[in-house]
């Protein structure tokens, strides 16, 4: 009995050994990144880095469904599991505060990131809190919410003279959300299966909020202000009631059954014949152009968000920066990743694979504007784009405005100003249990 | 007899030829067991109670500040909780009486001599063999207003199933109960075949007729079993998670656990939605006592 429990445990004791000798031999490091086609294009970088320095990168990923959560006990558990993760722009404030991101604030200033990556994506990918000077991230990918939408449709001469005949102006790519709604609503034929627009619905996660965003961005609103934690006359203003509406009313022209939508099923009403437009990240623009994921790929444009009635224009952010996980044990060796990662021959390779750069350089560019039918949009987008609250409870303020906005988008309860005095009154008592702005 | 023989070990037994007594023996078995569950289960439960007096966080490393019995507070004030509780309640009666009477149906239409009766009943065991989550996946296939074949099969054209917010919480409770009906059904099936044949030749003889005989003979015999059954189906309808959080978003049909998951892991409220198990757990024990008590009067009768 005794030989076999000591014989057991050498046994446990040698594996145990070898795993780590192995693992300390070899030089790798592992990025933790959601599952979509980036994060192959992230590998693909990577394999030329380990070409060049034999340092080997690999890139795991997750269901974007379970990303947040699974990326978080990986830290709340302080595990080494990942030197490198591509975390979500709201992330920050969690990631810093809670001691799970290496502060990169000299290796920011060393390399004058803020002057190498376009300006909105260091303010919302990098820096927490917001103009505090302090860097945690590396702008890795950027991304925003923008349309797709369907050419042959919009450029039928029967449709466009039935159009102007219904409408008084020229079917064209929507100048504004009024002409986005009265496209959305001109295209809505139930009995021929055609329908006008795709939004996002979801309220799992952040789909809601980036949907509504599109409109309350565009409409002049704000969801408060990022310094005070003021929400009182900015998520309730009369703009952001108007948004609201606006947002609601497109609801009235998608699919049936488009209550829990995010961006594969904002790709499926194009490639499925659903939908004229449909709003989605840039990111999942790529199989929109690729014949073999979208049937309609010769017969899909693309725009940016348009302007509200006040004419401001902007879009929601999504996109993400790397950050080194605290944990890591190769801290070091992540940090020359990260010098390698920031050259501008390699934004220049990240873009070509794929990936969204953030280098102002390279985005400027024409030969990255004119790379795909899509990337001038994202360029113009870039530069003027806002995000969510990036404080560490960011996750209780994102189920606060799924809990108010969607029963009043989907059940149709209440009304808009209701929804967002509600939503305002949410948001005061979260911040003011947190000790913010007060 | 039966007591020495369990408790002494055979003397010409190859355990008893190493030196084990019966003692060790019996040790060796429970002692694993008893501290699998000290360190799985019975730890977490006494940690996390401890954790919901707290404001603790586990996604930062602020250090957790007692609060009392303030998370508790909150939650029974908050009205979201409430109605999720009130969703479970609606939940947990409209799927266990639906497979109630599905289960129990089907089992006694089973009850007799029919032509295949074995692969019959395999048959219709199938949809609990499934994984909770396989079966969320396919029946949002299946509800689809533009291409599910429920739709097309009952000539509904674009019925929202999930979408339409008082209908989704119905529509989950309908998967669970195509799900769950075969497990009622096995166990009312090893019920009825346990009821003597001679009651009811006795029956039969006294011209007694069908509702009389189902009422008076065979409920009060099989009432027991299926007893066993609810139980295990409410509790676990009560904690119903993968299957709603899979086909519907709809605030309407938010069960209890999906609030207390999206708390937890997306929210990281680790303090809150440890009082927040709490209240679950004492209201899941507080029913099954009353159904155990229930079943025991049921027995004695």
């Amino acid at each position: 009995m005794r030989k076999l429990v000591t014989s057991v445990l050498a046994g446990i004791g040698l594996t145990l050994a070898c795993g780590t000798s192995v693992y300390a031999q070899e030089k790798s490091l592992t990025i933790f990144w959601a599952e979509w086609d980036p994060a192959n294009y992230l590998q693909e970088l990577g394999n030329e880095y380990e070409k060049e320095t034999g340092v080997k990168i690999t890139v795991e990923t997750t269901p974007w469904s379970d990303f947040q959560t699974k990326a978080f006990t990986e830290f709340n558990a302080h595990g080494d599991a990942y030197d490198l993760v591509v975390g979500d722009s709201q992330w920050l404030g969690a990631g810093s505060t809670g001691g799970h991101y290496v502060d990169l604030t000299d290796f920011f200033n060393k390399y004058k990131l803020k002057d190498v990556m376009a300006p909105a994506t260091v303010k919302y990918y990098a820096e927490y809190p917001g103009n505090s000077g302090k860097y945690w991230a590396i702008p890795l990918e950027g991304d925003a919410v923008g349309w797709s939408y369907r050419k042959d449709w919009f450029e039928d001469p029967k449709e466009k003279e039935a159009f102007k005949a219904k409408y008084g102006y020229d079917l064209d790519v929507p100048k504004d959300f009024k002409a986005l709604r009265d496209i959305a609503e001109f295209f809505y034929r139930p009995d021929q299966k055609k329908y006008g627009i795709a939004i996002y619905t979801d309220n799992s996660y952040d789909a809601m909020a980036m949907g509504f965003e599109n409109a309350l961005f565009s409409y002049g609103g704000e969801l408060g202000d990022y310094s005070t934690y003021k929400v009182d006359g900015f998520i309730n203003s009369d703009k952001a009631v108007a948004a609201l509406d606006a947002y609601k009313e497109l609801y009235k022209f998608t699919p049936p059954g488009w209550a829990k939508s995010f961006f594969v099923e904002d790709n499926q009403a194009i490639t499925e014949n659903l939908a004229a437009m449909s709003m989605n990240y840039f990111a999942f623009f790529p199989s929109l152009i690729n014949e073999a994921s979208n049937p309609n790929a010769k017969n899909t444009g693309f725009f940016a968000n348009p302007p509200g009635p006040g004419g401001d224009q902007f879009a929601a952010l999504g996109g993400q920066g790397i950050s080194i996980v605290s944990y890591s044990q190769k801290q070091d060796e992540a940090m020359k990743f990260l010098e390698w990662f920031i050259k501008d021959e390699t934004q220049k390779k990240w873009a070509a694979l794929g990936g969204y750069t953030c280098s102002a350089a390279v985005l400027k560019s024409p030969e990255f504007q004119n790379a795909t039918p899509y990337n001038k949009a994202f360029y113009e987008t870039m530069f003027k784009v806002k995000d969510f609250w990036a404080v560490p409870e960011y996750a209780e303020l994102l189920q606060q405005l799924n809990q108010r906005v969607y029963p009043y988008m989907i059940g149709g309860e209440g009304t808009a100003k209701e929804t967002l005095d509600a939503l305002a009154a949410d948001w005061n008592a979260t911040f003011k249990k947190y000790g913010r702005g007060q | 007899m039966a007591t020495t023989m369990i408790t002494t070990l055979d003397r010409s037994s190859r355990a008893a030829a190493r030196g084990l007594s019966d003692i060790s023996i019996r040790n060796l078995f429970i002692i694993p067991t008893v501290l699998f569950l000290i360190v799985f289960n019975i730890f977490p439960l006494i940690y996390s109670l401890g954790y919901s007096f707290t404001d603790f966080r586990a996604s930062t490393n602020a250090p957790a500040n007692f609060v009392g019995l303030q998370n508790y507070r909150d939650l029974l004030n908050d009205p979201y909780v409430w109605s999720n509780f009130a969703i479970t309640a609606k939940y947990v009666i409209i799927s266990v009486a639906g497979q109630l009477l599905v289960g129990f149906g089907v089992a006694m239409l089973l009850n007799r001599d029919i032509p295949m009766k074995g692969l019959l009943t395999t048959l219709l065991l199938l949809p609990m063999m499934l994984s909770m989550a396989v079966v969320g996946l396919f029946w949002k296939l299946l509800y689809d207003p533009s291409f599910g074949i429920i739709n097309y099969a009952l000539g509904l054209g674009t019925f929202e199933w999930l979408s339409d917010p008082k209908m989704a919480l119905y529509a989950v409770a309908l998967t669970d109960i195509w799900m769950w009906s075969p497990f009622v059904m096995l166990l009312s099936l090893a019920g009825l075949s346990a009821v003597p044949k001679h009651l009811y030749e006795a029956a039969a003889i006294d011209r007694a007729g069908p509702f009389y005989t189902f009422f008076r003979i065979t409920l009060p015999l099989v009432a027991p079993i299926l007893m066993i059954a609810v139980i295990f189906r409410t509790m676990e309808a009560f904690k119903t998670f993968d299957l709603a959080y899979i086909l519907t978003s709809q605030p309407t049909a938010e069960l209890i656990s999906i609030r207390l998951y999206k708390m937890a892991f997306q929210e990281w409220q680790t303090g809150r939605s440890c009082a927040l198990a709490y209240i679950v757990l004492i209201m899941v024990l507080a029913i099954t006592n009353i159904y155990v008590k229930y079943l025991n009067k049921v027995k004695e009768r």
